[in-house]
């Protein structure tokens, strides 16, 4: 028991490390470009923490973030690398928005139901391709979901843009029509913009640990992703695995797409995604792909994007500047040997880096 | 005849930057580096670029500040991935959401309300830009698109004729016997990688310089991918790459000849096509590669 505590406590410290890091360089960094750090982070916490307002637009924000993340998690469970979310994020928004908009009649218990269904469809129909590419052809999953990426922005501009999908109304922005009143997310904390999607995120964590841990198809996918030679020998089907762990990932991506329509926005516009689909990566890696460990991470990054907001708000330091501090949080999260490194004097690691040259030639 | 022209013109002026983005990720990838921060340090370089161009008023200094950021960006991509042997896929992807970040940030800060900058010149070949056709074709650009082509050749050289070349191979198929034989790994992957960050910032600083006037917030959208993707359809060789950067940009030039065929309103589906062609083109070569024994595995010292 005593060793599990240590390891807990490790595998916390580690991030917690990492996070503080980041922090604190992005905050040099920012010094260096002439802003006022201590303003920007306390209007950052302001932004997240500050009142029941903050707190719910953090909240808000995680309600993607969980998602996509579960998104990314669960492809990387079995092998695979998914860095589409951000487009099965999309394609998922745009049938949620269909269902939501042009189904009428619907008591709303089973109008948001089927707009969540339609969602998870949509992801998982894109994820599912990227898993056939790459079993039947051998299609790397690495650049096909970046380049489906940019054909669901594209397909999403056109649908904004042109009948039969654009909104109607006489001088509305390109966008899709409102989803009806009966397809949205009820409000949970009554004055903020909390909505129901928070409570569907934490039930998608719980059904990915229930997946991945508690059936056999859960539990052939993490053999497989822990190496594929011994799930082949145990009979295990590969392909078929392979193609079903995308699909979930896609429709995982895809409840972040739905969610953030009928629960915060109402229409589907273009580029309505906060990069979610990339953050929720950061958040999988940071959380080590663990149920809790991505709920907690979720509550990290959530904090980041409604202050930032503040951020740009209060102290007119661009939003876009917690990418920086996202992108040095994954960088030191993974890199545990960078603080070993400085821990036992990086003259080890060095002195492998700097053997003895003789071949004079190198690159 | 003119129709060939500008059809030729625009697909070298779209070929260009992928090229030379995956001229450097040939090196880096047969060293047995995957380096999907190529995007990322495209952007650097084209927001290095336009600062350095604006500031000195001078497109060379743009150029050296693209090329020397990138330099820096390939160093700490190989600290993360080679020292600390963190995960190429995932340092990757933390480089691209930090360059946005950066990039961002500086813009606003350093180019606000700087609606152009001083871009690439064009240098007309004395005497033979002035022949029929084949002049504007090939013979009135600015100095990257002539460094990109003449570099393919060169770089095949480099790779199949020279020792080095044979060192950089020997790496991504081998790490360990190429260790054995006195090849220092650690250092053949820093190279290359600063070679490719290079390459990538030099890529970055023509899309805002050359196909572009100015800056624009995330303006690379997806060319470091598709230079990743190139370095794959080319098979991993110089001059494999250089065609396939020419069909790429055929397809974006085809994409302005197709235009006013379909219609503006199905100009987003014409914006596919870069993307459709590479994932076609992935399913189709995906099985006959010269994709390296080792690529993507850190190398670890025993």
């Amino acid at each position: 028991m005593g060793i599990n505590v240590k390891k807990g406590l490790r595998s916390v410290g580690f991030p917690l490390l990492s996070i503080l890091v980041a922090l604190f360089l992005g905050g040099i960094i920012l010094a260096l470009m002439g802003y006022d750090v201590g303003a920007a982070y306390a209007s950052q916490f302001k932004g997240a923490f500050g009142d029941a307002n903050a707190i719910g637009e953090t909240m808000v924000q995680m309600v993607p973030l969980i998602f996509c993340a579960l998104s990314y998690a669960v492809a990387y469970r079995c092998g695979l690398i998914n860095l589409g979310a951000e487009g099965q994020l999309y394609i998922g928004a745009i049938l949620g928005a269909l269902v939501g908009a042009r189904v009428q009649g619907l008591p709303p218990a089973a109008h948001i139901l089927l707009c969540l269904v339609a969602g998870f469809v949509g992801g998982g129909l894109m994820g599912c391709l990227v898993g056939a590419l790459k079993t039947r052809f051998g299609a790397s999953e690495l650049i096909t979901t970046i380049m489906l990426n940019y054909i669901a922005m594209e397909f999403v501009a056109w649908c904004v843009n042109n009948v039969p999908f654009k909104d109607l109304t006489p001088g509305a922005a390109p966008r899709m029509p409102a989803v009806l009143a009966s397809a949205r997310l009820p409000i949970i904390l009554p004055g903020t913009r909390l909505h129901l999607g928070i409570v569907l995120a934490v039930v998608g964590i719980a059904g990915y640990y229930f997946f991945m841990w508690r059936t056999t198809r859960g539990y052939e996918m993490r053999v497989i992703g822990m190496n594929q030679n011994a799930g082949r020998y145990s009979g295990m089907n590969i392909r078929a695995n392979s193609v079903l762990a995308m699909t979930i990932a896609g429709g995982y991506a895809g409840l972040a797409g739905v969610t953030q329509i009928i629960g915060l926005q109402f229409f589907l516009t273009e580029g309505f995604s906060n990069n979610f689909g990339f953050s929720g990566i950061a958040v999988a890696l940071l959380g080590s792909c663990h149920p809790v460990g991505i709920g907690v991470s979720a509550i990290l990054f959530g904090a980041l994007n409604a202050g930032g907001n503040k951020m740009q708000l209060l102290a007119s330091v661009p939003a876009a500047s917690i990418y920086m501090i996202q992108g040095m949080i994954i960088l030191f999260a993974i890199s545990r040997e960078l603080f070993l490194w400085f821990g036992k004097g990086g003259g080890r690691v060095l002195a492998l880096a700097r053997r003895p040259a003789k071949d004079g030639g190198g690159a | 005849m003119e129709f060939v022209t500008n059809f030729l013109t625009a697909d070298i002026r779209t070929a260009t930057p992928l090229l030379l983005a995956a001229l450097g990720l040939v090196f880096s990838e047969r060293a047995g580096i995957v380096n999907i921060g190529t995007e990322g340090i495209m952007l650097i370089g084209a927001l290095l670029g336009s600062v350095g161009a604006h500031v000195f008023a001078a497109p060379f200094m743009g150029a050296l500040f693209a090329v020397l950021g990138g330099a820096l960006a390939g160093y700490v991509f190989a600290f993360f991935t080679v020292t600390l042997r963190g995960n190429q896929i995932v340092v990757g992807t933390a480089f691209n959401i930090f360059a946005l970040g950066l990039t961002t940030t500086l813009n606003r800060l350093l180019l606000a309300g700087v609606k152009s900058i001083p871009g690439y010149r064009t240098l007309a070949v004395p005497g033979l830009s002035r022949l029929p056709a084949l002049g504007p074709i090939l013979f009135r650009w600015s100095l990257p698109v002539y460094l990109a082509f003449l570099l393919a050749p060169l770089c095949w050289f480099a790779l199949y004729k020279t020792n080095t070349g044979l060192k950089i191979r020997g790496v991504g198929e081998h790490p360990k016997a190429s260790d054995t034989l006195g090849i220092n790994v650690f250092r053949v992957r820093y190279g290359v990688l600063i070679f490719a960050g290079m390459m990538a910032g030099l890529a970055g600083s023509f899309v805002s310089m050359g196909q572009a006037s100015t800056f624009i917030e995330n303006m690379v959208a997806g060319k470091g991918f598709m230079a990743v993707a190139v370095c794959v359809f080319g098979n991993y060789s110089p001059l494999g790459v250089m065609l396939a950067a020419l069909l790429f940009g055929a397809t974006d030039a085809l994409k302005y000849r197709l235009l006013p065929v379909v219609g503006g309103g199905y100009s987003q589906f014409l914006n596919m096509l870069p993307y459709v062609i590479t994932v076609l083109a992935l399913c189709v070569f995906a099985k006959r590669s010269n994709k390296p024994a080792a690529s993507g595995v850190a190398y670890r010292k025993e």
